[in-house]
């Protein structure tokens, strides 16, 4: 009978001890909010390397990108997650928007296709995730559909969600407006480019995936 | 011209996610702006994304999107069981939804109080260059 708990409770034991090597961390946000620059931050920081190309040009993600395995050893504590950094979020593409970046009509149009594809396989990827990081840009409007859509439906899933607000570094930054748009969540200003408060970030995180 | 066309929730409510979707694609596909009663559900609004995005080409470029309900600020416990059970019962009949052409609809600045449509302007180049003109007849005034 003993024999047969001890091995109930490892089995148990096994398989919270598997999940949590298995946790699947997504980085969700609309384009341009800094969410391959803070994925390349978390892997510069515990891997060594970067995890993606970043570009001022928006939908320069435009395929799902995943790091296997990520262990991050912080104030005592031990995480590991599968990072899964996704294409911006957004309900209009338009090829024209990426020749103000003096890119050719051939080279727009291509990124244009491509970057709806990336949508249609970020979202797909929602309901595969464990946790999620949403990456807002502070200096711009948090009210957004495309961040309320976002952040519903990870709510509607019962998805645990933290909000970055990224490029705090920059005057126009307002974390308090990000706060006060999503009161319900928590909300930790970072700057990923430049590795600023990035001590509070990993905190949240593992509160996030605990 | 411009066209808002109000879609009442009893207009909706009998439709599968999928059905809805299409139909208000349609509509914004027409360049109307869709003013419907009521909300999508949160999964609802993910798929027009989705359904948007796989029919992006030359002319559609998009859809702008907002969504507008009373705030759950402040209602107690027993205040949001009700609304949930009132949302079960009868769907998502509270607050509105604009949906409009990506074309047409520039930008949708929303704060928590108001909403701003920014639709695009015909001929900018026109209204600049009646905009020297009148400078030009107070210097002759002058």
């Amino acid at each position: 009978m003993i024999k047969i708990i001890k091995n109930f409770i490892k089995r148990i034991l096994n398989q919270l001890f598997k999940k949590r090597g298995h946790i699947k961390l997504g980085i969700y946000g609309p384009p341009n909010s800094g969410k391959t620059t803070l994925a390349n931050r978390i892997c510069k920081d515990w891997l060594g390397e970067e995890m993606g190309a970043v570009s001022k040009i928006p939908h320069e993600t435009r395929e799902v990108q995943v790091k296997e395995k990520i262990t991050i050893k912080f104030k005592n504590k031990e995480l590991s997650f599968k990072l899964i950094d996704t294409p911006g979020i957004t309900t209009r593409i338009d090829y024209e928007d990426f020749l103000k970046y003096k890119i050719s009509e051939k080279k727009a149009k291509e990124r244009a296709k491509e970057a709806t594809r990336g949508i249609i396989e970020a979202i797909k990827w929602l309901e595969d995730m464990d946790c999620v990081i949403v990456v807002l840009d502070a200096t711009e409007n948090p009210y957004s559909q495309v961040n309320i859509t976002i952040i519903g439906n990870l709510a509607a899933r019962k998805i645990p969600v933290l909000i970055v607000a990224n490029k705090i570094d920059l005057k126009k930054a307002k974390i308090k407006k990000v706060e006060a748009a999503f009161p319900q969540y928590d909300v930790v200003g970072v700057s990923a480019e430049y590795g600023n408060n990035m001590e509070e970030f990993y905190e949240s995180l593992y509160r996030l995936v605990k | 011209m411009l066209t808002l066309q109000f879609v009442p929730y009893d207009e909706i409510e009998d439709l599968n996610s999928d059905q809805r979707i299409r139909k208000l694609l349609r509509m914004v596909k027409d360049e109307k702006i869709v003013l419907m009663q009521g909300r999508l559900k949160p999964e609802e609004e993910t798929n027009l994304i989705e359904t948007t995005m796989g029919g992006i080409n030359r002319t559609f470029k998009g859809i702008e999107m907002c969504t507008i309900y009373p705030e759950e600020k402040g209602i107690e416990i027993l205040g949001k069981l009700r609304k949930g059970m009132a949302q079960f019962l009868v769907g998502h009949r509270e607050g509105i939804t604009i949906i409009g052409p990506a074309n047409i609809i520039k930008e949708i600045r929303r704060d928590p109080n108001k909403i701003q449509l920014l639709t695009t302007i015909p001929s900018p180049r026109k209204r600049k260059s009646v905009k020297s003109k009148s400078v030009k007849k107070v210097k002759r005034r002058k």
